[in-house]
């Protein structure tokens, strides 16, 4: 039997429970259903047959599909981690106490609030190789003899896409770092620096060390993030060229919305789910992200 | 010695805001160059005129203006329901004692990691079976949906740190919960509930995704789906295309500008607590 608080408390929860049930879990649950069946958008009203693991099969036996996983696996590992240690840097600068710190605080915002696919547009037009500012600057300081063509040749494409959403997301993570800085006590500091540490010393014994619940919560939060990257890839290379630049997210909407092959596409679905999941798994039982509390 | 260490920082801090800054300015002046200067190279860093006549294209050739009101419409209303639920259940987790909360907050948390992608095949199959695709609901309900754990978060923080007595004193007085809830937590949050409807606001200004999918019709597109719809089969007009794109950044720079202390909270709330 509830008590009346207890019982209230549910009532004020349920409706957020009840959305979050309906339009996030059911539908994880429903995806899972549609990719153990054939369902061709075009063909629905010939049946839905049921195929058991055989669109599992088809995805895993699609070269495709690896490459699309490692090109994310790719992406999400080079840019959290330069995303980290610039951020980590930035978040340093920006706890100095300097004139023009408030300036640096604010002006890192605007990437974080610019709407992906405008930075996605602007960095495909910085990108251009015959009109693209990139070129022209790296031209100008003879950082290079000819043009480059960066969002068309496939080595390149990944890595133009990877530095485009370093720019985008590095001053979230550092404003999440900096936020981590400004907890720990000045006076452990003060007592380091009285016993002879040096700064340096200070930062990799008492700041890093410190510093590592919330490093761990914004790198989760990051990985997740890149590893679902949508937005961007679309925009700026659709996928290409050839393949090189499409990732699990991008695939997974071609197969949904260009073949209209739900059966795969749920099923692919599916696998970045349990990816997502194991990402998860290893920041918070195995290296001990605390994101619960959060 | 100092001082060149103190220079060298502030080279550092010009060269961030450079960084950072430059975009914004680059999408600015494209904006205003005619496209002959577009595409010259090398690329100018003033533009030679003012040439306004891109802002007059990004509503003739597609119905920006609509694009413009859909998203405002979309971003209102999911904000609206995002703090009409999420306040509710954050206060039910920082003010009442009941037990799941633990439970409640890992499946919120749970939500925050879910890939879009992972529910958008069933989501369109239930979307279409009741009919509503092209729909502003078909966005709204998604886009609380993920800015719910963000808000109860945020909301649940702010909630904590209101002072306990002020709701012994209401309780003392014959006040009821909700009462209690309506009349003295809410409008001591106010800064709280602000924050967190300026991130969500945001958050659900720029979705893609679910926009690209979800609406397939023209005139119910929201702006960053509509964006993508200016280039032609042949050309780029890419001053039309960036004057599209200062029309959506320069709210969203004025927003981040004017409240930037209270949205910096809002991202790291409780992050610094872990």
């Amino acid at each position: 039997m509830l008590g009346a608080e207890a019982r209230l408390a549910w009532l004020l929860v349920s409706p957020a429970l009840f959305v979050i049930a309906l339009i996030a879990f059911y539908p994880v649950f429903r995806a899972f259903l549609i990719s153990l069946q054939r369902v061709q958008l075009q063909f629905i009203k010939f049946g839905q047959p049921f195929v058991g693991l055989g669109n599992y099969a088809q995805v895993l036996t699609d070269d495709r599909f690896w490459n699309a996983l490692g090109n994310t696996g790719l992406f999400t590992f080079v840019t959290v981690l330069f995303e980290f240690l610039l951020g980590l840097l930035l978040a340093v600068l920006m706890n100095i106490p300097l004139k023009g710190r408030g300036v640096l605080r604010a002006s890192v915002l605007i990437p974080w609030a610019l709407t992906t696919v405008v930075s996605a547009i602007m960095w495909q037009f910085m990108y251009n190789d015959q009109y693209g500012i990139v070129n022209a600057l790296l031209l100008r300081f003879h950082l290079i003899a000819e043009p480059i063509i960066w969002l068309g040749k496939p080595s390149l494409a990944l890595i133009s896409a990877m530095i485009a959403d370093i720019w985008k997301t590095t001053p979230f993570m550092a404003l999440l770092l900096l936020a981590g800085l400004q907890v720990i006590p000045a006076d452990i500091y003060e007592a380091a620096r009285i016993d002879g540490t040096t700064p340096l010393q200070a930062f990799f014994r008492i700041t890093l060390p410190l510093l590592k619940p919330a490093i761990l919560v914004a790198l989760l939060f990051r990985a997740l993030d890149a590893f679902r990257v949508f937005d961007l890839i679309f925009v700026l290379t659709g996928g290409g060229p050839g393949n090189s630049t499409e990732t699990l997210s991008l695939l997974t909407y071609i197969k949904l919305f260009r073949e209209f092959d739900f059966g795969v596409g749920s099923a692919l679905a599916v696998i970045t789910f349990i990816c997502v999941v194991l990402i998860s798994y290893v920041f918070i039982k195995v290296l001990g992200a605390r994101a619960g509390e959060v | 010695m100092k001082l060149s260490a103190r220079g060298l920082l502030y080279l550092l801090i010009g060269f961030v805001l450079i960084l950072m800054l430059f975009p914004f300015y680059w999408i600015l002046v494209t904006s205003l160059k005619t496209s002959g200067e577009i595409f010259s190279f090398p690329p100018t860093l003033f533009p030679k005129g003012l040439n306004w006549a891109n802002y007059l294209s990004v509503f003739t050739r597609q119905p920006f203006h609509i694009y413009l009101k859909n998203s405002f419409i979309v971003a209102s209303l999911t904000t609206l329901f995002c703090l009409l639920l999420g306040s509710l259940a954050a206060y039910a987790l920082a003010r009442l004692r009941f037990k799941g909360k633990g439970l409640i907050l890992s499946i919120v948390l749970a939500v925050s990691m879910f890939p879009p992608i992972a529910i958008v095949s069933p989501l369109f199959l239930m979307l279409k079976h009741f009919h509503l695709l092209n729909t502003y609901p078909a966005l709204i309900f998604p886009y609380t949906t993920f800015a719910m754990p963000l808000t109860i978060w945020i909301l649940t923080s702010f909630f904590k740190q209101l002072p306990a007595e002020l709701e012994e004193a209401a309780r003392v007085d014959g006040c009821s919960p909700m009462v209690t809830f309506s009349k003295i937590l809410l409008p001591l949050a106010a800064p709280g509930v602000f924050t967190c409807a300026i991130l969500v606001f945001i958050s659900s200004w720029n979705e893609f995704l679910f926009a690209l999918t979800f609406t397939t019709s023209n005139l119910m597109r929201t702006v960053p789906v509509g964006i993508t719809m200016y280039p032609g089969e042949y050309e780029m007009p890419w001053g039309t295309i960036f004057a599209a794109a200062a029309l959506v950044t320069i709210p969203l720079i004025a927003l981040v500008l004017l409240f930037q202390r209270r949205i910096v909270s809002g991202l790291t709330a409780g992050a610094v607590k872990g």
